[in-house]
């Protein structure tokens, strides 16, 4: 296995840890609206990812850094590709950030009420997005001799594309249910289940056609494996929560993003963005590479970081275990 | 020389806007963090309430800050993608390093860390809330080495090759990229800037409380006993400000001083242009003020010291220092195309530095002076001393009081300089990044081969158009929400946690009193207590300490 192998791999696990994490983040924003039936309850629903959803975003940094040390082709191309969608993006998750911190600075009704409307949006499109950007990615778009991209707006927003962003804002939402009802106690937790079969069906329904367009596109016998690991986890996950074994609901709905990140990723190699226009002109993880001497450092920092992170990391949902609900929210803001 | 709105032009706005944004915030919280956890530590170690109330006040409002940190973050990790793909090609071996290093090692920590210190309070031992600021504060720390090392090659390439191939740069040396003095200077200056930046902020806000205080006081109210424990916090941040003033002033003026001798050497281009020196001279005077005319190479209306140019380059006051004219016909020689092209602007450079020199030594002298008036027992008149808490009133002498109007102005003084260095940093920023063009990565690549071909001028338009705005909005948001909280000082009638939570039995409550007086040392610091016992603990319903 040559290291920019090795590389393509990392980067597939820092999306996928990004998307694990921050899924569920984005799944608590939008039920903030489709969940909570009052203020309290969204409070009880925030403050469920208060403590981590900062260091859950650092995964998407660091996908970020590592994708520009390792593959500064792909960074290149990718971000001024999607140099639109990418903005609306970034926008979205700056005033997300602001409005979990500066939500309950303030007791005015108006005050609380933008930053909560900031909330859902924010989590939404994000989550919509970001299955856009994927789904392009994965298909293929319009990338020049020059290595840039030459279509336009336009071409992202294809059907194929939007489905994926459909399947993602939906998956997403489901994870997020599960979570919240591993995480509350009370009248929330009961509807939080309620609505993750809703929202797993719902899934099913979207994860069939997308995954099987995706096959006929740019499948393969690899990203098939991964498909099936996903209905099955999906599946599993809704028959978890059927039962009230929320641990393990969340547990195979974890599995479930997670394979199909992987599945998508697979589906890719050994491009990491195929060119629409001429497979020439397509970008491979061999040619987009870094020099093995960067490879080889930045490999050695993963070693040895990644460990430590995950611990820390695993630490800190240890320290705020304690389930939520609307009897812990402080009365006030 | 080019069009208004060349790409390249835009593109420079944008990153100019979006960055000199982010470093608005980022030294304040690199010094926040710090200021709050030696807070926090004097609270854990000495059990005086006092400063506990002072971690809990300023620890909000470096939550305030840091929140806008974080999020003008996000953008510059995705800008150079976005606006410098070319850039991105040319340097990501190298320049991705140290960025992907960052996240990896200082990101996390930071932002893991900071989540279990905001809702620890009461799920964590002290001494391990504690230690989670001070890992918060190392993060910055880091985060500020990391990158720095990316802008310091940028200013002085190192440690590699280019591609015969590709015509790319390549990493050969990552540990010259990590140590060259560059580096290492530039974050000498900056943290101590940084450090200067936060003093001057706890000093404003802690001058207008006691300001307030006296101001009160000379109205002939009666202090109470929260107001007083107020001042009490008020007090210590002060001193505490005031030194660290003093001593980040002085290591800001030495690295400087050192920064612009590996400057002179590195980039004497960009010191030229610091002095609008248009002509080689030996010895080279220091202009204090000057008029440039780019066109002519002439500086019209000019005022000198003699030698200290000189000094400043090559620690002598006779050594010849090189003038613009000599260094743009230099590399315009070296590198081909016109004199001119290779000239930066003269205007941005010249008063860049001195307004970063200028607004940053007025905190660093506003520090000895206020160091020097509040020398303990000139602090308060001995009638003002009541148990414990000291009400200030500046004193000139133990008998006699400073003229009222005087210490007004004592007063004033720290609250008007509360934002000078971050003035100072920005300007710094503009110095150095502006007197490096027409050079990206000085001698390799210029700016406008940097800037990404696909993205059109409309699309950079359009997001120069949606941060300036949005950025704009959340500046009035955040400096309101800061100046509130600012103003309400610290909340005096809070209790510290108790004692260890993992010792508390279940359906005991919150019980127990303050830490006053508490041997903060109370409680094993031994294995997680038994689950069973914790989770009995957890099944009350009290409210957490801390929601969003
Ligand atoms: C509170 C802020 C502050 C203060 C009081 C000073 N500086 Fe500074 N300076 C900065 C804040 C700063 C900065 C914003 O942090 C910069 C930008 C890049 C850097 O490394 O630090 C900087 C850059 C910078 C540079 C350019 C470095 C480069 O191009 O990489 C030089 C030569 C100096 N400084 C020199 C000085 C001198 C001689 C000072 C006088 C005493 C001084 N600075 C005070
Ligand atoms: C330490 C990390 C930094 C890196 C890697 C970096 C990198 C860059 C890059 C790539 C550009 C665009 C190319 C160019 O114009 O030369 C640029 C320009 C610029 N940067 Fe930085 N920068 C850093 C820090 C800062 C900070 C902290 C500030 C301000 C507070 C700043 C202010 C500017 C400005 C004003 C420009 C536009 C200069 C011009 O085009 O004339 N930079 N920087
Ligand atoms: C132009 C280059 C820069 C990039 C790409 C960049 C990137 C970032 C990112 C992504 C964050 C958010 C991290 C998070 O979510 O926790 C951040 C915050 C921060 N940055 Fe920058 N930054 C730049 C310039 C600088 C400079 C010049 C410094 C210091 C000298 C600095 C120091 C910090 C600090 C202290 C924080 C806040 C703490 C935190 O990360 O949570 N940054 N930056």
């Amino acid at each position: 296995m040559h290291l920019h192998d090795v590389w393509f791999l990392l980067i597939a696990v820092l999306w996928t840890g990004y998307f694990f994490l921050e899924g569920f983040d984005f799944g608590i924003g939008v039920l903030t609206r489709l969940l909570a039936r009052d203020r309290t309850e969204r409070r009880v629903l925030i403050n469920t990812i208060g403590p981590v959803w900062d260091a859950n975003e650092v995964w998407l940094l660091t996908a970020g850094g590592a994708t520009f040390a390792a593959f500064p082709d792909w960074y290149a191309t990718l971000f001024s590709g999607f140099y639109l969608p990418l903005l609306v993006i970034l926008v979205c998750l700056i005033l997300r950030g602001v409005a979990f911190e500066y939500r309950h600075k303030r007791s005015e009704e108006r005050w609380q009420r933008n930053w909560e409307q900031a909330i859902f949006w924010c989590s939404l499109i994000p989550a919509f997005l970001w299955g856009v950007a994927f789904a392009n990615m994965v298909r293929g778009v319009p990338i020049g001799p020059d290595k840039n991209y030459a279509g336009d707006l336009l071409d992202l927003l294809n059907p194929y594309a939007l489905l994926g962003g459909a399947l993602t804002l939906v998956l997403f939402t489901f994870h997020g249910a599960v979570f919240a009802a591993l995480k509350t106690v009370g009248d929330i937790r009961v509807r939080a289940r309620r609505q993750a079969a809703v929202l797993g069906l719902a899934t099913v329904v979207l994860a069939v056609p997308f995954l099987g367009w995706t096959q006929a596109d740019s499948g393969n016998a690899r990203f098939l494996g991964a498909c099936a690991a996903a209905v099955l986890a999906l599946l599993g996950a809704l028959l978890m929560n059927a039962r009230g074994r929320e641990g393990w609901a969340f547990a195979l709905s974890g599995v479930t993003v997670a394979a199909l990140v992987a599945g998508l990723f697979l589906a890719l190699f050994p491009d990491v963005m195929p060119s629409s226009l001429d497979p020439r002109w397509s970008l491979t993880a061999q040619d987009a590479a870094s020099s093995p001497y960067t490879l080889k450092i930045m490999t050695w920092v993963a070693a040895l970081m990644t460990p430590l992170v995950l611990a820390y990391q695993a630490w800190t949902y240890w320290v705020f275990r304690k389930r939520i609900g609307t009897q812990h929210i402080p009365v006030g803001h | 020389m080019d069009l208004a709105l060349a790409p390249e032009t835009l593109a420079r706005w944008q990153f100019g806007i979006t960055t000199v944004y982010h470093f608005l915030f980022v030294p304040l919280t690199i010094s926040l963090a710090a200021f709050t956890a030696g807070m926090e530590t004097a609270w854990v170690r000495t059990g005086k309430e006092k400063y506990f109330h002072a971690t809990k006040f300023w620890g909000k409002l470096f939550l305030i800050n840091i929140a806008m940190g974080v999020v003008t973050g996000i953008v510059q990790e995705f800008q150079f993608g976005m606006n410098w793909s070319d850039y991105s090609r040319f340097v990501g071996d190298v320049f991705g390093a140290p960025l992907a290093m960052e996240a990896l090692i200082a990101f996390f920590f930071e932002s893991t860390f900071i989540g279990l210190w905001i809702f620890g309070w009461d799920r964590l031992p002290k001494r391990i809330h504690c230690a989670c600021i001070w890992i918060v504060a190392f993060g910055t720390v880091l985060s500020s080495y990391f990158i720095l090392a990316a802008n310091s090659w940028m200013q002085h390439p190192v440690g590699y090759t280019i591609d015969k191939a590709t015509g790319k740069a390549r990493l050969t040396d990552i540990g010259a990229v990590l140590t060259q003095n560059t580096t290492l200077v530039q974050v000498f200056h900056t943290l101590t800037a940084a450090f200067l930046t936060g003093a001057a902020f706890v000093i404003g806000i802690a001058s207008f409380h006691l300001w307030r205080a006296k101001r009160a006081q000379l109205r002939g109210e009666r202090t109470g006993p929260e107001q007083r424990r107020r001042i009490g916090v008020m007090r210590s941040s002060l001193r505490a400000g005031l030194v660290i003033a003093v001593i980040a002033g002085m290591g800001t003026a030495i690295s400087g001083d050192e920064l612009g001798k590996v400057m002179f050497e590195q980039q004497p281009m960009k010191m030229a242009a610091a002095e609008a020196l248009w002509d080689t001279e030996a010895p080279a005077p220091f202009s204090v003020f000057a008029v440039g005319d780019v066109s002519e190479g002439r500086n019209d209306v000019e005022l000198e010291i003699p030698g200290v140019l000189s000094f400043l380059a090559h620690n002598n006051f006779s050594d010849a220092v090189p003038g613009i004219n000599d260094i743009a016909a230099r590399e315009a020689k070296l590198y081909g195309g016109q004199p001119e092209d290779y000239i930066p602007s003269i205007f941005m450079t010249f008063w860049g530095f001195r307004l970063m020199i200028g607004f940053g030594m007025t905190s660093f002298v506003a520090g000895l002076v206020g160091l020097w008036t509040t020398r303990r027992k000139f602090w308060v008149a001995p009638e003002f001393r009541t148990g414990g808490y000291e009400v200030p009133r500046l004193m000139l002498t133990s008998r006699r009081e400073l003229n009222p109007f005087l210490t007004g102005w004592a007063w004033r003084l720290g609250i008007l300089t509360m934002g000078f260095p971050l003035v100072a940093n920005s300007f710094g920023w503009i110095f150095t990044e502006m007197g490096r063009q027409p050079w990206a990565v000085y001698g390799l690549m210029t700016t406008r081969d940097a800037v990404s071909p696909g993205v059109s001028t409309t699309e950079v338009l359009i997001s120069m158009g949606v941060f300036t705005l949005l950025y704009g909005v959340l500046a009035v948001v955040e400096v309101r929400l800061m100046a509130k909280y600012a103003k309400a000082g610290p909340d005096v009638d809070e209790r510290p946690p108790s004692s260890d939570p993992r010792l508390r039995l279940p359906s005991t409550g919150p019980g127990g009193t303050g830490g006053r007086g508490k041997d903060p040392h109370a409680g094993p610091d031994g294995q997680a207590a038994d689950a069973d016992a914790a989770d009995a603990a957890e099944d009350t319903d009290k409210p957490l300490t801390f929601a969003y």
